[in-house]
């Protein structure tokens, strides 16, 4: 039985000191080896989260440091971390055979339109939506909404028959054609409008009615009042569908007859980096390629973190 | 004095009456319940003889209005042609016989073109192996193993990117890159970076060849690594968006309990984050059964040598032969809607048991 000391000075009773001794640790060990354990974690959480991401960049060294090595560099069995001799010329011969000016154009101009085009459809559409009231605006939506479940490859099948029968595919193709067929199937987008009709529906019904007393048209409002207050979502949207437009593969790939119809990621997996005489692909050359199709969605990354970010967050979709 | 009272019945001057000795000191004002603007127009409030001029909000309020639907057209349209119309039209053409999407002729209804994709009849005396024997096996081993890891490793480096403080943005931007980048491009990254003579094996010392040549079940690894890779960036923007909504108190009774870290993940932040857990689930579950892209940029092909297709999934399958044999082509997306939609309700129905909303 330990002794408790009670026996103190009365005048000293404002200042009592209360000491535990848990095994044999008073409250200072006990508070500096958790000062010491949360340092450890501290540190343990960075080692952790900076070695993850290592990895998750290391794709991306790897990529801009092979596009400036030889090929024999490359293929060597001993793998160097930064290329001995540093070779432009990759770039140079990428620009040249790779058609990137080519496929640069035709993503631009199909990523332009169909962005335009998905904008007015959509803000219309929000605006039908959100503001305006007529007969069967529940059921259409709900028929909208059902949609967004089902997923893209079962629309590809009848899509590519639907452009066919437009007249669109064919072996005498023609750049308006493949162009059509690239974008006008997709100028519509449900899940933008979904969300368009939520921004817009935030909006207080307050402004509205105050434009009616000013007797402004539902058209002047929808485009001096609402579309500039929805900008930030407007401005995602954009970057998402040209962010999307520059990923698309498969449909670009179905719809166009020629190489030089075709955009980007196509280009990517043409025969451009084949070396023509051992009939190889020149890694030095395909990466050279994917860097300069990377480039560009980072720029546009740093310059639109907040859009993008903000923007995927909601929609959690690619384009 | 002229009343200018633009409704022509009786009773809604009364209502304007009612509306302004309700509201004396307004000049004008809406009016819900007959949802029109009315403005008093004479300046003198005299209070048997007033001028108002009543605007009609008709252009909203009134059912059926022409105008919202000339707003809503083009969108319908387009709706009714590319996405409603071809996924009547699809179910359609898989129940046909000897499609041909040229001329849209067919020979009859048959149930043979899903027989077929399921490996239960034949086709000109052939069943459809590639079919049986990879894309759905593949597509399920895609599925099972890259969502369950990629949602844990999300969750992780989410949690962790939490707790710090220092650098927290920038490590927060870097685990998003992956995001804003070409799927086609990076694949070819990867199968450099995987490539008998590229870094991996340099590291490990290794002979293994995992993309060109490869055994299926080896190339299986580089592209479930690659699938991973690229799919954690908008796992970890959602659980992290997550991980900032929980209230701290949690955590601070917790700490008074003395909980210990791994109990305070798995009992307070997983159950709090079961919402963000639930969605990150279905939809990269619906994404994963559909991996196309990924195989092409790193293969370059529906298999890891020429003529070959281990590396086969039900879209790959699907885009394939959409312009060869479109029934067959529409059965196998028949199937991949339908298994998602079952992976999706019994999701749906397991959370109503485990998610804390």
């Amino acid at each position: 039985m330990e002794k408790i000391y009670t026996d103190f000075p009365k005048e000293n009773l404002n200042n009592i000191t209360l000491s535990i001794n848990e095994a044999g640790r008073t409250v200072e060990s006990i508070q500096r080896s958790e000062k010491i354990g949360r340092i450890l974690s501290t540190v343990l959480t960075y080692l952790i989260i900076c070695f993850l991401a290592l990895l998750v960049i290391f794709p991306f060294y790897w990529m801009i440091i092979t596009s400036l090595k030889t090929n024999t560099e490359i293929l060597q069995d001993d793998q160097t971390f930064f290329p001995t001799i540093v070779m432009w010329t990759n770039y140079v011969y990428v620009f040249q055979s790779f058609k990137f000016g080519t496929f640069l154009l035709n993503t631009v101009v199909v990523a332009f339109f169909s962005t335009l085009g998905t904008i007015i459809t959509t803000v219309l559409a929000a605006y039908a939506f959100a503001r305006l009231e007529f007969k069967g605006r529940d059921a259409v939506f709900m028929v909208f909404l059902m949609t967004m479940m089902i997923p893209g490859e079962m629309m590809v099948i009848s899509n590519y028959i639907t452009v066919a029968s437009f007249g669109w595919i064919g072996t005498n193709q023609t750049y308006l054609q493949a162009y059509l067929a690239m974008i006008v199937p997709f100028i519509v987008s449900v899940f933008y409008i979904y969300l368009l009709r939520q921004n817009f529906k935030q909006i207080p019904n307050e402004l509205y009615l105050a434009a009616k007393v000013d007797g402004k048209s539902d058209w002047s409002f929808l485009w001096k009042v609402m579309v500039p207050l929805a900008a930030p979502t407007l401005i995602s949207i954009t970057i998402l569908k040209f962010m999307g437009t520059w990923n698309s593969y498969v449909w670009p790939n179905l719809v166009t007859s020629s190489e030089s119809y075709r955009l980007i990621s196509n280009g990517l997996r043409g025969s451009a980096f084949t070396d023509s005489e051992s009939g190889r692909t020149n890694y030095g050359y395909q990466m050279a390629g994917t860097v300069l199709v990377t480039v560009p969605l980072f720029l546009l990354f740093v310059l639109f973190r907040k859009y993008i970010m903000r923007g995927v967050g909601r929609a959690g979709i690619k384009g | 004095m002229e009343t200018a009272v633009k409704k022509k019945e009786e009773t809604s001057v009364t209502a304007i009456n009612d509306f302004f000795l309700e509201r004396p000191d307004y000049d004008e004002g809406y009016d819900s319940k007959s949802n029109t603007v009315i403005r008093l127009c004479s300046p003198k409030k005299d209070k048997n003889q007033k001028a108002y001029k009543v605007t009609g909000i008709d252009d909203v309020a009134s059912k059926n209005n022409w105008k919202a639907w000339l707003y809503l057209a083009p969108a319908l349209i387009l709706v009714v042609i590319f996405l409603i119309y071809p996924l009547i039209n699809t179910i359609f053409i898989s129940f046909l016989s000897d499609y041909s999407y040229i001329d849209g002729s067919y020979s009859g209804f048959t149930f043979d073109n899903f027989g077929l994709i399921l490996g239960l009849t034949t086709h000109n005396g052939a069943y459809e192996s590639n079919f049986t024997n990879f894309a759905i096996p593949n597509t399920f081993i895609i599925v099972f193993i890259t969502v369950p890891l990629a949602t844990l490793i999300a969750l992780l480096i989410s949690v962790g990117l939490n707790s710090i403080k220092w650098f927290q943005k920038f490590l927060q931007t870097v685990f998003f890159l992956p995001y804003v980048t070409n799927t086609i491009a990076v694949g070819m990254v990867f199968s450099v970076l995987f490539d008998q003579t590229g870094i991996i094996n340099y590291i490990f010392h290794s002979n293994t060849t995992w993309i060109y040549g490869a055994s299926r079940w080896t190339a299986m690894i580089p592209l479930c690594i690659y699938i991973i890779w690229s799919s954690l960036p908008f796992k970890i923007l959602i659980f992290l968006s997550g991980l900032q909504g929980i209230d701290k108190q949690y955590y601070q009774a917790a700490k008074i309990d003395a909980a210990s870290r791994t109990k305070t993940l798995w009992k307070i932040t997983v159950p709090l984050m079961s919402p963000q857990i639930l969605y990150i689930v279905v939809t990269s579950f619906i994404g994963a059964f559909k991996e196309y892209t990924a195989i092409v940029g790193l293969f370059n092909g529906p298999g890891t040598s020429n003529g070959g297709y281990e590396m086969y999934t039900i879209v790959y399958y699907i885009y394939d032969n959409l312009s060869k044999q479109t029934s067959f082509a529409a059965a196998a997306a028949v199937f991949l809607f339908v298994i998602i939609l079952i992976f999706t309700f019994l999701q749906l129905g397991v959370s109503k048991k485990r998610v804390y909303y």
